[in-house]
């Protein structure tokens, strides 16, 4: 039998139906084999397009680089706080501009804040992205123009808090979802993205700060690289075969990127403490690189895990016979 | 458990957000034994509702040209072929079609028959839906209120409030949400909304030939659901079995659930779905966790001082 060519299979290999969703009963999953739909996929991929990574990438950027001139400033350290709070400033023009414009109807975007929906990571993120925008916008124009300190301080404050918000709840919004690549590595993609968020506010503070000054800034980027790389790998040998999107193709392509970037960036930002503003600002742009490199990763990822039926329907197979183990199927149940 | 004792199955903001206006729970009960592939419920639907047609593609999927639902594919009729060989149960493909002729063959002679007939072929045709579940994922994450549950307990999505966010298409453990092209909404079955509230069926099941789309109110159709399984089952149809029934499972059942012949997967339905906003508590804890790391992590590198 023939199979008319259509672009939808893509790279896979053509099977006959027959053979695409009729293999052997029983011991399915031991087998490693799984029955579909001829090879279709079960759920649908994101529809988002490539504003999204790059929200991922600045909202931790902007998130953090609010923390940081929050904490900078508290410890008095003057020039990092400013250049930190003017880098959220400018973060918080970039970040809405990205969702807006990945929206199918962008025109409509105030619709988001319509409500606060607790069951919608994008509900609760809009209103997160609303309220640090509102105050990191404060914080960094009171901090342009001189006016109005206290308010710019308390400002500062209340974003630097919100900033950590906005730099992990990304984390959720890709994984309360049907991908199962996003939704099994939930319990460490808020760690990946917390990282991510440091070693790029750290970078980007390190990059614009004089030397003297920019010691934390390096020490955070150098602490979120350790924490993104490190609970990404755990998430990966946690996730086993749901993992192999992270191994294949582009996506393998943007992790083993990221790892190097980040840890050329990581040494050439240590090294940049004996006084050289060069390595420090070739070792923040590889580590900021290196973050958006992962960003890409994860998001690529997901569509691969969405595509492959077996990622979703061999766990569930699995979840279907342990249960079964322990409880007989009742009447008519599936 | 007897038919007797079927109750009804509420869901979140139904009937309690609506109090008197709320209408008894409806659904679809689509017998998949009954269908003969005749795919007038996705034409009716298509007529209905002017779903904009995507184009003719001939995909080599047996009689299925749709594939899939999707912002333009409210119904789709599956077709699986199956070789069903001597002695029952279906099993995986002949090497090829000599070995199948030589076998075929052996069988005419010893006399002996496949499963529905000598030919040894297997139909299963299905017409799918979206499920309207009772814990929907679609509705949970939508951020803008689109998406909301009717008085009759169904599931629509409201085109003049998407903005197509598209958070719905893969939260949905089914993939049935789609953003459409072109027109940036998501669009999907609405149980013929406004023909339920001037009291007619949805046009699917009313096109339906052979009833094997059943409407009409959701625990009735469970209690004729499970009176029919068990009929076939007693008829020697092993494999029979409700996908969607149970209230136990992932999404709490499902508004319109199915009687099948075979695994879920076969169909490209996922065994197990599952509403992950069950899991969502534990994420925002995780979430917190993680924000404070990273203002940890900005007071431990303050504490170095500036260099």
């Amino acid at each position: 039998m023939t199979v008319a060519g259509d672009g939808r299979r893509g790279a896979t290999a053509v099977v006959s139906p027959e053979a695409a969703h009729s293999r052997g009963r029983g011991a399915m999953t031991e087998r490693g084999e799984f029955r579909s739909y001829y090879g279709r996929p079960v759920i649908k991929k994101p529809v988002w397009t490539w504003e999204i990574p790059w929200y991922l990438f600045t909202g931790g950027l902007t998130g953090a680089s609010s923390t940081l001139a929050a904490g900078a400033r508290l410890a008095g350290n003057e020039r990092l706080a400013r250049r930190a709070a003017l880098t959220a400033l400018g973060g918080t023009f970039v970040n809405p501009a990205l969702l807006v414009a990945d929206l199918g109807r962008p025109e409509r975007f105030l619709n988001m804040l319509r409500m606060l929906k607790v069951t919608s990571p994008m509900s609760v993120g809009s209103w997160i992205l609303s309220a640090h925008g509102g105050v990191a916008t404060l914080a960094g124009l009171t901090e342009l123009t001189g006016r109005a300190p206290r308010l710019g301080r308390a400002s500062e404050l209340a974003a630097g808090a919100v900033g950590t918000a906005l730099a992990t709840y990304t984390a959720l919004l890709v994984g309360d979802t049907a991908i199962p690549v996003w939704h099994e590595g939930r319990r460490e993609l808020p760690f990946v993205f917390a990282g991510g968020a440091m070693a790029s506010a750290g970078s980007a503070a390190a990059i614009v700060t004089p030397v003297a000054d920019a010691g934390p800034a390096r020490r955070l980027a150098l602490l979120g690289s350790a924490l993104e790389l490190g609970t990404a790998k755990l998430m990966e040998r946690r996730l086993g075969e749901l993992g192999e999107p992270y191994g294949e193709g582009s996506v393998r392509t943007l992790k083993r990127a990221s790892l190097t970037l980040t840890a050329a960036g990581a040494g050439l930002l240590w090294s940049a403490g004996r006084g050289s503003r060069l390595a420090a600002v070739a070792g923040g742009a590889a580590t900021l690189a290196g973050a958006a490199c992962e960003r890409w990763a994860v998001f690529r990822a997901g569509f691969a895990s969405a595509r492959d039926p077996k990622y979703t329907v061999k766990p569930q197979r699995r979840r279907l016979e342990q249960h079964a183990v322990g409880h007989p199927a009742g009447s008519g149940g599936a | 458990m007897s038919a007797a004792q079927v109750t009804v199955i509420e869901t979140p903001a139904w009937p309690d957000t609506y109090g008197d206006a709320a209408q008894p729970r409806v659904g679809f009960f689509t017998d998949t034994s009954l269908c003969i592939g005749c795919k007038a419920c996705e034409v009716a639907c298509k007529e209905w509702n002017q779903v904009p047609s995507h184009g003719l593609d001939w995909t080599g999927e047996s009689y299925d040209n749709t594939s899939d639902l999707d912002s333009e594919a409210w119904r789709h009729v599956a077709f699986v072929e199956q070789r069903v060989p001597v002695g029952g149960v279906a099993d995986g493909a002949p090497d090829s079609f000599v070995a199948e002729a030589h076998r075929q063959a052996l069988a005419d002679e010893a006399g002996l028959d496949g499963e529905a007939g000598a030919d040894g072929l297997r139909w299963l045709m299905s017409s799918d839906v979206c499920k309207h579940c009772t814990h929907a994922a679609c509705l949970d994450v939508c951020p803008t209120g689109a998406l909301f549950r009717t008085e009759y307990g169904t599931v629509v999505v409201q085109a003049d409030t998407c903005n197509g966010c598209g958070y719905c298409v893969p939260a949905c453990p089914f993939g049935v949400l789609d953003r459409r092209e072109g027109d940036g909404r998501v669009w999907k079955c609405t149980l013929c909304y406004d023909r339920l509230v001037d009291d007619l069926e949805p046009a699917c099941a009313k096109a339906c030939p052979t009833k094997s789309i059943q409407f009409g109110e959701h625990d009735e159709l469970r209690a004729h659901a499970r009176e029919r399984v068990e009929r076939l089952r007693a008829e020697g149809m092993a494999e029979a079995r409700l996908y969607g029934e149970d209230p136990g499972d992932g999404v709490g059942g499902f508004g319109a659930f199915f009687l099948l012949l075979d695994e879920p997967e076969v169909y490209g339905l996922p065994p197990d779905p599952v509403d992950t906003t069950r899991d969502l508590g534990e994420m925002w804890r995780t979430m917190g966790v993680a924000a404070a790391a990273i203002a940890g992590g900005v007071l431990a590198s303050l504490a170095g001082g500036r260099r």
